[in-house]
């Protein structure tokens, strides 16, 4: 059974909602955030008018059913919508409050700075443990083989690998379990030193042993990195997240911590999805 | 009534599976022996390659293969292939090596940076240089091409470098390296086209792993493309190497035609001669009663080890690849 | 430790496009002189007479390439009627029978027949069909003699050797366009009660059929290009056709006889009769491409 429901009796959180969560706690400012961001796919308008604020150093998690702009406001956050031919964008997106889409900015800059985990683990299958961690160190120039042994090392201990892969980092990339290879590209996306982590439903193609260790890698990240996690999976979110933002069809229903939103969301639409009315 | 229709049902059911199950084996059984004809016609070519050339194979052994005479004047005969192997060899050394790297920018252009819309003409404008026939490839190739490389490649490079073995010779437009670089462009649509679909059946997620990392286009070509596909591209340049090797009247016409000792290409500027080409030049003029037709026979045998060995390599290359990528892009 | 994303590797990228666009031209280059070079030399060549007769006596000018022409259009005819057929059959066994260890050999056999150099396939039609064999061999007291070969250079040796060369680009395509129909269709058809293979044989086949023409067009262009073939098997001549057991003339042939003789009136006309050839072939090609637009490139990709 599908739920039709009129756009205009939806309210989407306003600005204040993202200052109201979070009142009592001492929270860092905001690392990224959109202001009226639209996006396209052709002719499917996918994002509308979409405003949101992610905080530095805490997870947020983006709920919301299936094509409600997910994957597609993420990617926005990168610049990696643009690649995909026919897509628009119009709108703000900045970090530490510069506009990432101003023409000075450089849209490699950003996808350094703004890192990304997939869905589906994609570690570069001709390169070893090693060279794939060490991929965009050596784009950016590092030869020094000290300091990438360095990095490699790092990388791998933060994404907690380390100790699964320290004697065969020669081996092929691809040639480690489903749960490594995603922390092997946790780890490669590490290496680059981002300040924001971008992952997009990283759990879905993983057992739950595997996603129970990446859910624990999450609370550590948190302290060096600002991270956004898409999920399908509220109880995901409910576990690993600080702030919760609901989408529907293209617009932000709902914004607040974590906790507040489960037990007591505002909006209807909110409350439903979380019971599973609909999904 | 019902009883005769519940007959007659029975009979037309009969009459049909007996047909259908007939037809369906008689069909099975032409298409096979239709499907196993290419079979059989290689096996042909073996042994008619094999018994044409014996009694030269007989007569000279091994020294076929490694003697550099060439005389087919009956009482003289002297055969040896191994200038024209070398030939063969050089030409297509020279044609792979300018070829494949030009096919691959080609396919990178197409495949990873062009704009979408100019995708479709230019692709089917290089296609249209495996259209043209190869007779008229050499047309070109002796009256316009030869002189643009004896002008601007040849004469600067002898100037220049003459005193090096390999560019030893007058400049003249009608040697071996001529005919390498004309193949080169002869290989360039195959090459370029296969290349091409392997690199467009590398994953999106592989592409996508590079540029998250905050890797430039080239960059991403580079580390989430090229080493993907790196055993097709190698497999698209063998399939080159194969049609290199196996083409006749471009190089006839521009190769110079040398024969015996003084065909060994032991210069770039050199006039040579390649397996095909001597095949094409004396194969009418044989006198039927010497060995003379053998030996061109045997020069083919030659060739079809060649053309053997190395389709047959690239085939399983490129088989690999592109049925692991996703069978549809076969 | 990150060094800023520097000027270095946004000019790396931009050298690497500007290389790939010279590639571009590098390629583009030769086809457009080619193209220009044909037409250009060619044309002043082209006349009536240029076209409908037979050559003339070598050192004069005068005489054309009409028995060249209609040599080429022969053996285009004959040898489809024999590749075709047997293509076509082949690429059905392919599709329909073809995926036993059977199926995916003949597959690549097929594929390596594919590349294989012209001009062994003309050995291997001399040796069979030019040149006359005395096999025989005995089984004790039985023995069996007989001779293949016509004993001269002929029209069939030739379409023969060219149904052979354009056999696996058929069977090739007409499995790509069979394996491109729908199972949709093949469901309809079983669930209207037709056999299998009736199906196969109505159905499929004219669903296909787009495909297949598509194939057999670009084959044939292929075909009419060939020479090396046809030096050993119908030799050339400066007769019209005068039978299948005799020698014919052909475009290609034609070329090269003509760009191998010092005069300049053999020039001229070599050049005109590349005009001819090039015309031919390019509109087969041109046309097939442009009415499947879009569509079985798939196919087309397989030449």
């Amino acid at each position: 059974m599908t739920v039709e429901l009129q756009i205009e009796t939806v309210k989407p959180a306003n600005t204040q909602a993202f200052e109201a969560a979070g009142q009592g706690k001492t929270l860092g400012p905001f690392k990224m955030q959109t202001d009226k961001l639209n996006a396209w796919f052709g002719q499917n308008h996918v994002l509308k008018d979409l405003s949101i604020k992610f905080r530095e150093n805490q997870v947020t998690a983006i709920i919301g059913p299936s094509g409600c702009g997910k994957s597609t406001l993420i990617r926005c956050l990168n610049r990696m919508h643009e690649l995909v031919p026919g897509a628009k964008t119009t709108g703000n997106v900045l970090l530490d409050g510069v506009e990432i889409y101003s023409r000075r900015v450089d849209a490699v800059t950003v996808r350094r700075r703004v890192g990304m985990v997939f869905q589906k683990p994609n570690p570069f299958p001709t390169m070893s443990v090693y060279d794939n961690v060490a991929a965009g160190l050596k784009l950016n120039g590092v030869r020094n083989q000290e300091k990438l042994d360095q990095a490699v090392l790092n990388s791998l201990k933060r994404a907690a690998l380390w100790d699964e892969v320290k004697n065969d980092l020669d081996k092929s990339g691809v040639s480690l379990s489903g749960g490594q290879q995603q922390r092997l590209c946790i780890a490669r996306a590490l290496a680059v030193e981002p300040e924001v982590i971008l992952m997009d439903e990283p759990c879905s193609a993983l057992d739950p042993i595997a996603t129970a260790k990446i859910e624990e890698l999450l609370t550590s990240l948190k302290e060096q990195y600002t991270v956004v996690i898409v999920t399908h999976n509220m109880q995901q979110a409910a576990r690993v997240a600080d702030f919760t933002a609901f989408l529907y069809l293209g617009q932000l229903i709902e914004y607040g911590e974590t906790t507040n939103l489960f037990e007591k969301p505002e909006q209807e639409l909110t409350e439903r999805y979380l019971t599973g009315k609909f999904g | 009534m019902v009883l005769k229709e519940q007959q007659r049902k029975e009979e037309e059911s009969f009459r049909e599976r007996l047909l259908g199950f007939f037809g369906h084996s008689i069909f099975q059984f032409i298409s096979t022996f239709f499907g196993s004809v290419v079979a059989v016609v290689l096996a042909l070519m073996a042994i008619v390659l094999v018994s044409g050339s014996f009694p030269v194979l007989q007569r000279f052994g091994l020294s076929f293969f490694t003697g550099v005479n060439w005389n087919p004047v009956i009482g003289k005969e002297a055969f040896g292939a191994l200038p024209y192997i070398l030939g063969t060899l050089v030409t297509s050394a020279i044609a792979i090596a300018i070829g494949v790297p030009i096919s691959l920018g080609i396919a990178i252009f197409l495949a990873e940076m062009s704009p979408w819309k100019i995708r479709g003409p230019i692709s089917q404008l290089i296609e249209l240089l495996a259209a043209v026939p190869s007779v008229i490839y050499g047309l070109w190739g002796l009256f316009v091409f030869r002189f643009w490389i004896r002008d601007w490649i040849e004469t600067p490079l002898s100037t220049y470098f003459g005193s090096i073995p390999i560019l030893k010779g007058t400049p003249f437009g009608l040697d071996v390296l001529t005919a390498g670089l004309i193949l080169a462009i002869m290989i360039i649509p195959t090459v370029s086209s296969i290349s091409r679909e392997v690199m467009m059946a590398v994953p999106a997620s592989q592409r996508e792993a590079a540029y998250s990392l905050g890797a430039t286009r080239w960059e991403t070509v580079r580390i989430g493309v090229l080493n993907y596909s790196r055993s097709g591209i190698f497999g698209a340049a063998i399939l080159g190497l194969g049609r290199a090797v196996g083409e006749t009247m471009a190089v006839t016409m521009v190769i110079g035609n040398a024969i015996g000792p003084a065909a060994l290409p032991t210069s770039l500027l050199k006039a040579g001669q390649t397996l095909s080409s001597l095949i094409a030049n004396e194969f009418n003029e044989a006198d039927p009663t010497s060995l003379h037709p053998a030996a061109l026979i045997g020069l083919g045998l030659i060739l079809f080890m060649f053309a053997l060995l190395i389709n047959v390599f690239a085939q399983l290359l490129v088989w690999k690849v592109l049925k692991v990528k996703g069978g549809s892009v076969e | 430790m990150m060094p800023p994303s520097s000027k270095a590797r946004r000019y790396k990228d931009r050298i690497a496009f500007g290389l790939c666009v010279v590639c571009i031209a590098i390629a583009v280059v030769p086809l457009v002189s080619i193209l220009v070079e044909v037409v250009a030399n060619g044309a002043p060549a082209l006349s009536t007479e240029f076209l409908t007769s037979p050559p003339g006596v070598i050192g004069e000018a005068g005489g054309g390439v009409g028995n060249a022409i209609q040599g080429t259009l022969i053996l285009m005819g004959l040898s489809s009627a024999i590749g075709v057929p047997v293509g076509v059959l082949a690429g059905i066994y392919l599709a329909e029978f073809g995926n036993n260890k059977l199926g995916h050999s003949l597959r690549f056999l097929n594929d390596v027949l594919a590349e294989f150099p012209s001009i062994v396939v003309g050995i291997l039609a001399y040796s069979i069909i030019v040149a006359t064999t005395n096999i025989g061999f005995s089984i004790g007291p039985l023995s069996i003699r007989f001779t293949t070969g016509l004993g001269s250079f002929s029209t069939i040796a030739g379409a023969i050797a060219l149904s052979i060369i354009m056999l696996p680009v058929v069977t090739r395509t007409t499995e790509e366009s069979i394996k491109l129909v729908p199972a949709t269709i093949r469901d309809a058809a079983a669930a209207l009660g037709i056999r299998k293979w009736r199906a196969t044989v109505s159905v499929v086949l004219s669903t296909a059929r787009g495909g297949v023409v598509t194939g057999v067009l670009l084959a044939v262009a292929r075909i009419t290009g060939e020479t090396a073939p046809l030096i050993l098997t119908v030799l050339g001549s400066n007769l019209f056709f005068t039978g299948l057991t005799h020698p014919v003339d052909a475009l290609p042939l034609r070329i090269w006889r003509l760009a191998l003789l010092p005069y300049d009136y053999a020039r001229e006309q070599g050049w005109g009769a590349a005009l001819v050839l090039i015309i031919i072939v390019l509109t087969l090609n041109v046309t097939v491409r442009l009415v499947t637009r879009g569509r079985y490139s798939m196919v087309r990709s397989r030449i």
